[in-house]
């Protein structure tokens, strides 16, 4: 017997998940606590002992624990982390202050940009200057930086970001400023700006080092606080953290660059999802992912998720790009929208139904819950139309106000359009979804892919609601939703590989490509990662990928592509070239004659190899006949009776047609009258559609 | 309207919103010229038969507001909707009838429908971007005429069936400098409306419309109507205000009328000063996409732009002066004078709603043309985008080194130095360059630029409030003014107009800061300290 255990502490609970694998077969165990942001070790201790309490196992078969947390990015959002200070090459303190020095929302006279994690006063100019060639027009002022360490000891600075011009080029002055202070400060924390992001681009690299001083203190504080108390209860497996390009790391790791975490909750969303693309045999799936207030959409291709380098964590406005502080870490690319189930529902001037991104939160909540709340929430939408049962919302803990929820939307929706109660109920929902297909049609573009033929996964709250709706929006013929799809990103965690990706920039244009120096990179950048790897994981096999960044010679955005090969022999650009155009066209319908390509980095990605998903036999459809029913509001058919099962009451092989509500408790699936429902041999709730089309008649 | 008319119709209006700004992304994302993929000057848009526009992305430049609506209805004239044919691609860069300048080429792609045996046109797709180069003088003022600032396409039939005309092609090649790039967008401005017309159909398809007629009157007539609610609730009249610029040989005055009444809101520019013999002048296209954002950003920011929502702004000039110069006037840099009607309209809209109207900016961008030969003989160009302070807001500090009301981005400095052997040794706030006020005005940037490979380089320099600085609002204090000199010595260069900077030396810019906003004495204490912790203000 072996056991595994993952822990997601997000904004609100704390899950945990406990995968038991017996010969008999896999068990999991889950436990969803709330929160406890003063000491975040705690939640996660209290939701260990109850899954360890219904499993009833000994500690010492723990092989695995696998964490992934919102803390990072909850200090970034809420200000709270350590006195920081920057050092920086002289005349280019305001970097990050001016950032691109644009307006991100253009008609918005009041508009504000986030304040830089570091005050004026804290960022502190030392004279030092290499040239975009590495060559060093001033040396470093040794003298200057011994100078600052007054200044650091007044204001009580925790931690130091370090970010001098060209950096990524040449990181010796950085190096060199860093030994200064350590010598005199032995407890500072110092970031260097060439170590978590080697990348051009001052103010990008410059807001990661900053971020990555900001959060460092305390993650490290919080990071080996939880690794002994894990010790402590008898768990002596490796502590290994989720990243947010999907691949695990280890304490080590973590604690010298945690803004890698930020987005370690929705990366395990992604996992999950190319777990279950695995399991299905399907190639393209979109991830829909709705909670509380916001949803998280992901198309992966080709069975994974693709990641990206450009990232902006806090967004301060309506989730607008360009308002929050931008992070150049591989990420999982993913959109956000402020679209859960808590976001309030107007009404414009124009009369056009708008959703979120204000949310009511959980204070005071939706009307329905009867605690005060007056504005209209999506939840209180999805109360009327009767896919969410006062009955069994959380499972039946909470009492809904069905009469609150319908003045809220009477008030606030139906009066201000002239229309009825029922009309302002599907067109809440119906925005809801087009917003969602929206976003997630513009996320497809940037990869260049057309939505529609694949499959969708739902998880999160509020997705399994809506998952139908929006598949036929969208032309989706497939909806699965898994077990356990409430603490679905921890479930996640257990199926990352352990995984460790460099990027290096070398240009190179391809009409005189020289293979040589790049040869030489990339054996630098796999042999780093291999080691990074296999020391978490000595014994796995490896995965080893590479990625260009290419584009036009002249243009300004590069698309990354993959490649077949890690090392380049004679003649072997045309590779490269292939790989460019067939990326170029599926973007953007032609490519362009005579033009020159150019590399500008590249990336390398090793990872352990994750076994592939074991085949299940399905069992033998059984049609379920329901021996209840409750009335739904369908957008398209209105009223209807509706077919009500518990999803705890299923087994494999279960099938039964839509309309259907399953109901579990923190969660319901909404079958509309256009899909058919079944259990599949892995438990999960898989919705079929022959006719959907991307309809509307 | 029934309720699930109402509900559909809002779907489809949304789903054109996203339609045209997925295809400015595709815009962006292919582009080659800096100033489309960095800063986003660039627009999309898409129309109904009649032309008229029923949404357009959000961008980095307000240049395109009507400009590019507009110019949809001079194709329409030239090339009768009924003539156009499946396939066909129409393309131009007239300044008068495009948007501004002869760099900006808008291309407009019908849409259609088969109806049995015959295709119908249903719609029209329209988006424009700035190019590389376009030949004549280059990006600069120093042209008097349209003729020297480069190649003029007329409104023409650039591709049948799909297939572009070679020969055109060929003549474009052979006008520009950078022929492969300005090729090379050409292809991505008829790859972003080939989107737009996919998804158009898509939705077409999805919702089983023939047309797009009952739609379009959905949406024109919404916005409308909730932009004649606002401004009926508008005191009716007509308030003034004029502005005095730099100019190149002498002041301009920028004098505006804005008349509101019931059917809208009506700017007049009669008193202007008359054009200029050098590229600052501005076609009357430019001018009312300018106005028309400066009034949008007060009355019905919300409201998206359409024909609906733009048409109930008004713009008129006199023909001759600088805000209307006719053809073959010199119009290059038109953005200069361009970027200054925000701010005369806001004059005029302060006596309204003053606590709405924020006090006079930068507002011009300050672009850095650098260029020049390296040591190897090479020709190098920078262009960077760079802006000065934004006037204070009523209850809030003006923006610091943020372009308003263009919506570029800036370039790094490192991507610069990447580029060419210029070094950038200083980039940061200018302090005390805000005006006083209970709202600061945002403070401007110093940068100083020199040559690591000890040679001279040009700088095209295009910039305002070196002389007039921007005026604070309501007790508010005026902006400092702009400064370029050299940095050994301290001799001036001059704001407008080109000029070499020694290999020895380097020169710095002083960029001005933005207007203030209410009585100084007012100004709240802690913020006062912290401008001064942080150095932003001496005492």
């Amino acid at each position: 017997m072996t056991a595994r255990l993952a822990a997601d502490i997000g904004g609100t609970f704390t899950d945990v998940v406990l995968e038991v694998e017996t010969p008999d077969g896999t068990t999991q165990f889950t436990a969803k606590v709330l929160t406890t942001p003063q000491s975040p070790a705690d939640a996660v201790l209290e939701g260990v002992e109850a899954v360890l309490g219904q499993a009833l196992i000994d500690t010492g078969d723990i092989e695995l624990v696998v964490h992934g947390t919102t803390l990072a990015t909850n200090a970034l959002i809420e200000r709270r982390g350590a006195r920081t200070a920057l050092v920086c090459t002289e005349g280019f303190r305001d970097s990050v202050a001016m950032a691109h020095e644009n307006r991100f929302e253009q008609y918005d006279i009041f508009m504000e940009r986030p304040d830089p994690l570091v005050p004026r006063y804290l960022r502190l100019g030392v004279p030092e200057r290499l040239s975009a060639d590495g060559d060093v027009l001033i040396p470093l002022d040794a003298a200057a930086v011994r100078g600052l360490i007054p200044t650091l000891v007044d204001n009580e600075i925790e931690s130091v970001a370090i970010g001098f011009l060209h950096s990524y080029v040449d990181p010796r002055h950085e190096i060199e400023a860093r030994s200064i202070l350590l010598e005199a400060l032995p407890h500072l924390s110092v970031t260097l700006s060439s170590e978590v992001c080697p990348e051009i681009r001052e103010y990008e690299r410059l807001s990661t080092a900053c971020a990555n001083a900001y959060v460092q203190p305390l993650m490290a504080t919080y990071l080996t606080d939880l690794a002994d108390q894990l010790a402590k209860l008898g768990i002596s497996a490796p502590l290994m953290l989720m990243l947010s390009n999907g691949g695990l790391c280890t304490l080590d790791t973590a604690v010298r660059s945690p803004v890698g975490l930020v987005e370690s909750g929705p990366a395990g969303g992604a996992l999950l999802a190319a777990r279950i693309a695995a399991e299905h045999g399907v190639d393209e799936l979109l991830s829909f992912d709705m909670g509380g207030t916001t949803a998280k959409l992901c198309l992966l291709t080709d069975g994974q998720p693709s990641t990206s380098r450009e990232f902006e964590v806090a967004r301060v406005y309506r989730f607008l790009k360009g308002s929050g502080l931008p992070l150049r870490i591989p990420v999982i690319d993913l959109v956000e929208i402020g679209a859960g189930g808590g976001s309030i529902v107007s009404v414009d001037q124009l009369g056009r139904i708008e959703v979120g991104p204000e949310s009511a939160g959980s204070e005071p909540g939706p009307a329905c819950y009867g605690r005060g709340g007056l504005a209209p929430t999506i939840t209180d939408a999805d109360v009327l139309a009767g896919r969410i049962r006062a009955e069994w919302f959380a499972g039946g803990r909470l009492p809904l106000d069905l009469l609150a929820a319908a003045q809220a939307v009477a008030d606030g929706v139906a009066g201000p359009l002239g229309i009825d109660n029922d009309a302002a109920v599907v067109g809440v929902g119906e925005m809801v979804v087009e917003n969602m297909a929206n976003a997630a049609r513009v996320h497809a573009v940037d990869r260049g892919r057309d939505l529609g033929g694949g499959a969708m996964v739902a998880f999160g709250g509020a997705a399994p609601l809506h998952a139908c709706r929006l598949a036929e929006r969208l032309g989706t013929h497939t909806v699965i939703v898994p077990p356990g799809a409430g603490v679905g990103s921890a479930i996640g965690f257990l199926r990352a590989p352990v995984s460790y990706e460099l990027v290096r920039t070398c240009h190179q244009q391809l009409d005189r490509f020289d293979r040589e120096p790049v040869n030489r990179v990339l054996e630098e950048l796999l042999t780093e990662a291999r080691l990074v790897v296999s020391e978490a994981d000595g014994s796995a096999a490896l995965v080893e990928t590479l990625y260009a960044s290419m584009r036009y010679r002249g243009q300004g955005h590069e698309i990354e592509v993959e490649l077949p090969l890690t090392q380049f022999g004679p003649g072997d650009e045309a590779i490269l070239l292939d790989a460019f155009d067939r990326a170029y066209r599926s973007l953007y319908t032609r490519v362009i004659p005579g033009m020159v390509a150019e590399v500008l980095t590249w990336r390398v990605k090793v990872s352990t190899l994750v076994a592939p998903p074991e085949p299940v036999a399905e069992p033998a459809p059984r049609t379920l006949v329901a021996n209840r029913h409750e009335r739904v509001l369908d957008p398209d058919d209105g009223w209807l009776d509706f077919a009500v099962f518990r999803r705890a009451d299923l087994k494999p092989g279960d099938c039964f047609a839509g309309p259907a509500l399953v109901v579990e408790d923190q969660t319901t699936t909404v079958v509309s009258p256009r899909f058919d429902a079944r259990i599949d041999g892995r438990d999960h709730l898989v919705l079929t559609a022959e006719r959907v089309t991307g309809r509307n008649s | 309207m029934s309720a699930t008319d109402l509900i559909r119709s809002q779907v489809m209006w949304n789903r054109l919103i996203a339609i045209v700004e997925e295809q400015a992304l595709v815009l962006v994302r292919a582009s080659f010229s800096t100033s489309t993929r960095e800063a986003g000057d660039l627009s999309a848009g898409v129309f109904d038969r009649q032309g008229r526009m029923l949404a357009q992305s959000v961008t980095g430049t307000p240049g395109h507001v009507n400009s590019m609506a507009a110019s949809v209805m001079h194709f329409l004239d030239e090339f009768p909707i009924e003539t156009m044919e499946p396939g066909d691609i129409y393309l131009t860069n007239d300044p008068w009838k495009g948007t501004g300048h002869l760099y900006d080429v808008v291309v407009v792609t019908p849409v259609f429908r088969s109806d049995g045996d015959r295709s119908v046109p249903v719609a029209l797709f329209a988006c424009t971007s700035h190019m590389t180069d376009i030949g004549g003088v280059g990006f600069g003022m120093s042209g008097t005429e349209v003729y020297h600032e480069g190649l003029y396409l007329p409104l023409i039939r650039f591709a049948r069936n799909g297939e572009f005309d070679e020969t055109v092609m060929r003549i474009i090649r052979a006008n520009t400098r950078t022929p492969d790039m300005v090729e090379g967008d050409i292809y991505s401005l008829t790859a972003c409306n080939e989107r737009g017309v996919l998804r158009l159909t898509e939705m077409m398809d999805e919702f089983a419309l023939e047309d797009l007629d009952g739609l379009a009157d959905h949406i024109i007539d919404r916005s409308r109507d909730a932009m004649l609610r606002l401004i009926g609730d508008l005191p009716h009249g007509t308030w003034h205000n004029s502005m005095r610029l730099d100019g190149v040989d002498e002041p301009i005055d920028l004098v505006a009328a804005m008349t509101v009444d019931e059917t809208g809101i009506d700017i007049d520019f009669t008193g202007t000063s008359l054009q200029s013999r050098v590229g600052i002048n501005v076609p009357m296209t430019y001018t009312d996409a300018y106005t028309s954002f400066g009034v949008r950003c007060i009355v019905g920011p919300d409201v998206p732009n359409n024909t609906g929502s733009l048409g109930v702004v008004r713009v008129t000039a006199p023909e001759g002066t600088i805000l209307n110069a006719p053809h073959p006037a010199a119009v290059n840099v038109r953005h200069v004078v361009g970027q200054m009607l925000p701010d005369t309209v806001f004059g005029c809209l302060a006596q309204i709603l003053p606590d709405r109207v924020p006090a006079e900016g930068t507002s011009s961008l300050w672009n850095i043309l650098i260029d020049g030969h390296s040591a190897d003989g090479e020709q190098y160009i920078v262009m960077s985008f760079h802006s000065g302070g934004a006037g204070a807001r009523p209850a809030a500090d003006g923006l610091s080194a943020t372009a308003f009301p263009s919506g570029v981005r800036n370039m790094p400095v490192e991507i610069n130095e990447a580029i060419s052997p210029i070094v950038f040794w200083r980039k940061e706030f200018r302090p005390d360059s805000g005006g006083d006020g209970k709202y600061r005005g945002g403070h401007g940037q110093i940068l100083e630029i020199g040559n690591r490979e000890g040679l001279p380089f040009s700088i095209s320099a295009t910039y305002e409030r070196t002389v007039h600085p921007a005026r604070g609002r309501d007790g508010g204090g005026p902006g400092a003014l702009g400064r370029l000199t050299l940095k050994q010595g301290g001799d001036e260069v001059k704001p407008l107009g080109r000029s070499t900077i020694p290999g020895d030396d380097r020169l710095v810019m002083h960029f001005p800061g933005g207007g203030g906003f209410g009585d100084p004495a007012e100004r709240d204490t802690d913020q006062m300290s912290a401008e001064r912790r942080d150095g932003l203000v001496s005492d």
